[in-house]
């Protein structure tokens, strides 16, 4: 593949998909029409949540991943690094997903080799916003993707939170929000437990309680799994970036987590 | 009727290269010098937002010197072509060595073929992991690659630059020595450089993933002081 030189009035400037689109390698021509994904059975993957404590955001997601009434995956990862200030979680049809987030990241990346500095939150937030506008017409098939994304502001010195709908529409939320199946009940713990100005430590403990009444009582959200080793994805992104716990770490919030169920 | 002159082509490339020559000894050099865990690149520039070192990819780096509007061109060129390799690949397939084959390229191209060759030096530093080594690509205005050794000096009086770098470096050098030794190399016995007058960048194996790492002029002028 040759390098691609653009003359100046041509040039698809910081874009990622617009250079794709350029050389032929539209990552969207995803062309449903008149195809129905009733029977396909496609893998979902499901329970995501975000929320805000004093100095950033938690994001964290389950890890089953669905086809009907079958595990598909146990060990998928919807909660994923973007940047190094910003995060997405996705719940909705797995392939597209993945591909949105992958796509999404390299997406931010790109524009801060090609620009010299990375885009502003609330301008990161858009970029999601239009590639969830673009997966629309799969999403009429069916193939419905509803990310979350939360970052550190480094100009406001904050944590923030959007959620989207299938056509793109991107609302900023103030405390948290969970998005998939089993997000009643997770959003639900998380606004009984939410206060302001929860510590780090406090908020990561009301996720991973979310996530575990998510899990008993929807069954396409899975539980932590301590038989395989497999624990939600649970990070935190504050001033000094995007921080994933640790699995051991996570086994010792849950046995903390196990133990309180028990004594009830 | 009158007839076209006769110009030998000896003499055309000997004015191009002159002419690629000239344009880039009036801009100030660049050192790029292996160090223990990786490539440090110091440039002379006194700019604070017009950058000479920029990051390519995960574990390559890119520097160039000459007309920066020409050596930026072939800087974003690389960015995509990079990223592109990795998307539609994987991250792993991206190296430094195609990189450097796809600008020797471009640049013998625009060289022969052009009005006006390309006034640039370019180098495409990749940092090596998992036992793999360092390398160090320059490539000339006409096409020329040349790889290999533990530094690279690109620009004006680079041979200079080269006979002094060759006398501070030794092998394993840590970050600070490796900045220092570039630095004394780039000002010389008549003046001495300090941080505002450099750009200063890392590819450092101990980054994780993406290896680039700029450094402030605070922490240049902390390594230099030493």
């Amino acid at each position: 593949m040759a390098m691609p030189i653009f003359t100046p009035g041509d040039d698809p400037g910081s874009s990622f998909p617009e250079l794709l689109r350029r050389i032929g390698l539209n990552p969207t021509t995803v062309d449903l029409a008149g195809a129905t994904t009733q029977g396909l059975n496609v893998p979902h993957a499901t329970t995501c949540v975000a929320l805000r404590y004093a100095d950033g955001v938690v994001m964290a997601g389950d890890r089953r991943a669905t086809s009907g009434n079958l595990i598909s995956h146990r060990g998928m990862e919807k909660v994923v690094q973007a940047d190094r200030y910003s995060g997405v979680a996705i719940a909705g049809a797995a392939g597209p997903a993945m591909e949105m987030i992958k796509l999404f990241a390299l997406q931010l990346e790109h524009y801060e080799k090609v620009e010299g500095s990375a885009l502003s939150l609330e301008g990161k937030a858009n970029q999601l916003s239009m590639m969830v506008r673009g997966n629309l017409p799969a999403a009429m098939q069916g193939m419905v993707v509803v990310p979350l994304f939360a970052g550190y502001d480094l100009r406001r010195k904050v944590g923030r939170l959007w959620s989207y709908d299938v056509t793109g529409g991107r609302y900023e939320e103030r405390e948290y929000v969970a998005t998939g199946s089993g997000s009643l009940h997770a959003g639900t713990v998380i606004k009984v437990g939410y206060r302001e100005d929860l510590s780090r430590d406090d908020a990561v403990n009301l996720a991973c309680r979310s996530l575990w009444e998510a899990a008993d009582a929807d069954s396409a959200t899975g539980g932590p799994d301590a038989l395989r080793g497999i624990y939600p994805v649970v990070a935190t992104i504050g001033e000094s970036g995007w921080n994933r716990l640790d699995d051991t770490e996570l086994a010792a919030r849950y046995e903390t987590i196990a133990g309180e169920v028990r004594a009830r | 009727m009158s007839m076209p002159f006769y110009v030998a082509p000896e003499q055309v490339m000997k004015d191009r290269a002159d002419y690629a020559r000239k344009g880039i000894a009036r801009g100030r050099a660049m050192v790029a010098v292996r160090y223990a865990d990786g490539i440090a690149l110091v440039a002379e520039n006194p700019s604070n937002t017009l950058r000479k070192i920029s990051e390519i990819y995960d574990r390559i780096a890119f520097a160039g010197v000459g007309k920066y509007n020409e050596f930026d061109q072939l800087r974003v060129a690389g960015v995509r072509a990079a990223d592109l390799k990795g998307f539609q690949y994987s991250r792993d397939d991206v190296d430094a060595r195609s990189l450097a084959n796809q600008y020797a390229q471009i640049l013998g191209q625009v060289f022969t073929h052009e009005m006006k060759p390309m006034e640039v030096e370019i180098l495409v530093a990749e940092v090596g992991h998992d036992g793999s080594p360092d390398v160090l690509f320059h490539i000339l205005y006409d096409g020329t690659v040349m790889d290999g050794g533990n530094f690279r000096v690109l620009g004006g009086d680079a041979e200079a630059i080269s006979a002094r770098m060759e006398e501070g470096f030794s092998a394993d050098l840590d970050l600070g020595a490796a900045v220092r030794c570039a630095t004394t190399a780039l000002s010389g016995p008549d003046r001495t450089l300090v941080a505002e007058d450099l750009e200063v960048a890392m590819l450092s194996r101990a980054n994780g993933r993406r290896c680039f790492q700029r450094l402030s002029d605070a922490d240049v002028a902390a390594l230099l002081t030493v």
